[in-house]
């Protein structure tokens, strides 16, 4: 090949790319579409993990709607104060921040605390898992264990403890929401930093089964229950609730007479003790 | 006679989708709607067609006449990345709804290989100027065709109970098969 060749080449296609960027710029003027510059802006505000946490596919469509007026400013439950603040600025609107939201594990029947019922073998999933008779564990309403949760966590928040349990680290915690969402059991909770009382537990079986799945678990005695004020908690399907309109926004418990300690403090990571086990 | 032979022989006998399998990303991508199957039917159709021009065009007098005819692939990929950006730019202003709908699949026509396919055909088979337009047009009204088909069968499949592990991406490729088969009953028909 001769260096004739060479510049042809180099000139001919040099050549059609001006033309067609000179076309090009040509059409983007005429075809000129009027952007909202703060969607751009806010966009520069949101963490942009694209995480979906505020139901939107992404952080971009989250701008979008916020322009628009169809989502709450405070919509993005990763941005911090700051950032909500300055995206209520570039809107001109006074932001009420929202609190910030952390997922909490609504079980504390791990490996040492529940029976077996039998021995899973299939896909290590808690999906799997759930569709399949529903886990290896006695409790049908327990946690499965598998970590599907640790795997949807975008943000390093959640590791799997010895004893099989999800344990969310709160200052990594973003309330982004995807471990709630992927947790066929429903037993993660999103609730605001300020609750502190907890009802660990989401059995719905009679005290004699309960007791008999799980050490942990609530067997609905109603001790807590009476010794609040009324309304403050209350018994529903064999569970105890917490009214957090009224209570459980201190870190004091009720009563320390829980039987099964299923009424707990939300605190430090619990420590992968093992408590008494139970024959299956 | 025989350019409307050639216009068949692209849009149903040889079908880009269904025969050569080229184009498959929006084929499924786009295909969940009719109205959406059908405009992005059209963009692809309208892309295809002046493709086929323009790269006739280059090729017979710009890279034939100075025998740089290895510079193809680049040359034809640009002309096809700059008539995307300017449907984009287009449909981006005639209807936002639509190009929201169309979302990525809209700039990833550039990538589409039944358009680069189409323009290397031509030239393969040494297409005259008016009947390589004639074959841009049928395999882009052959590739609507296959994707409002597909559209059509999938705003059915909605309605209906599918068994559970063959729902979303496992019934589409099966009825995707299915299709492509069945246009296999066209082969013979015109030898082209």
């Amino acid at each position: 090949m001769d260096i004739n060749t060479l510049i042809i080449a180099i000139a001919s296609m040099g050549g059609l790319g001006l033309i067609f960027s000179a076309g090009l710029s040509l059409a983007e003027k005429k075809f000129y579409v009027e952007e909202d510059h703060r969607i751009a802006k806010i966009l520069d505000e949101l963490p942009g993990a694209n995480c979906g946490g505020c139901g939107y596919p992404g952080c971009a469509k989250f701008a979008d709607v916020v322009v628009a007026g169809e989502a709450e400013i405070n919509g993005c439950p990763v941005s911090d104060d700051e950032a909500k603040k300055a995206i209520g600025e570039i809107l001109g609107v006074d932001v009420d921040s929202g609190e910030k939201q952390i997922a909490r594990l609504m079980c504390q029947g791990g490996d040492y605390e529940t029976a077996k019922k039998a021995e899973y073998a299939g896909i290590k999933s808690c999906l799997g898992a759930s569709i399949f008779g529903g886990g290896e564990k006695m409790c049908e309403y327990s946690c499965l264990g598998f970590g599907e949760c640790v795997e949807a966590c975008s943000f390093n928040a959640m590791y799997m403890s010895d004893n099989g349990l999800p344990v969310i680290i709160d200052d990594n915690c973003t309330g982004c929401g995807k471990c709630a969402e992927v947790c066929p059991q429903n037993i993660i909770e999103m609730h605001p930093e300020s609750h502190k009382l907890f009802v660990f537990c989401k059995n719905l079986d009679g005290a004699k089964t309960a007791r008999k799945v799980c050490t942990k678990a609530c067997i609905a005695c109603g001790i807590c229950v009476r010794n609040v004020e009324e309304g403050e908690m209350i018994m529903e399907d064999n569970l105890a609730i917490v009214n957090y309109d009224t209570f459980g926004k201190e870190a004091k418990l009720p009563t320390d007479k829980c039987p099964t300690d299923c009424l707990a403090i939300i605190g430090p990571p619990a420590v992968d003790k093992p408590t008494e086990k139970v024959e299956a | 006679m025989n350019l409307l032979l050639l216009f068949i022989s692209a849009a149903i006998v040889n079908n880009f989708v269904l025969t050569y399998f080229l184009g498959i990303c929006p084929f499924v991508g786009v295909s969940k709607k009719v109205s959406s199957a059908v405009s992005m039917g059209l963009a692809v159709m309208f892309v295809m067609t002046i493709t086929a021009a323009v790269t006739w065009l280059i090729y017979h007098l710009l890279l034939v006449p100075y025998h740089i005819e290895i510079l193809e692939y680049v040359s034809f990929i640009l002309v096809i990345a700059s008539l995307v950006q300017l449907v984009e730019m287009f449909i981006k202003k005639v209807s936002k709804p639509l190009y929201d709908t169309l979302g990525i699949f809209l700039p990833l026509i550039t990538t589409n290989c039944a358009i680069l396919g189409l323009a290397l055909f031509s030239v393969l088979r040494e297409y005259s100027f008016v009947e390589s337009l004639v074959f841009g047009i049928g395999a882009g009204a052959g590739f609507t065709l296959a994707l409002v088909i597909m559209a059509g069968i999938r705003e059915e499949l909605e309605l209906s109970n599918i068994p559970k592990p063959f729902r979303g991406a496992g019934i589409t490729m099966i009825v995707a098969g299915s299709l492509a088969l069945a246009f296999m009953g066209f082969a013979g028909l015109i030898s082209m």
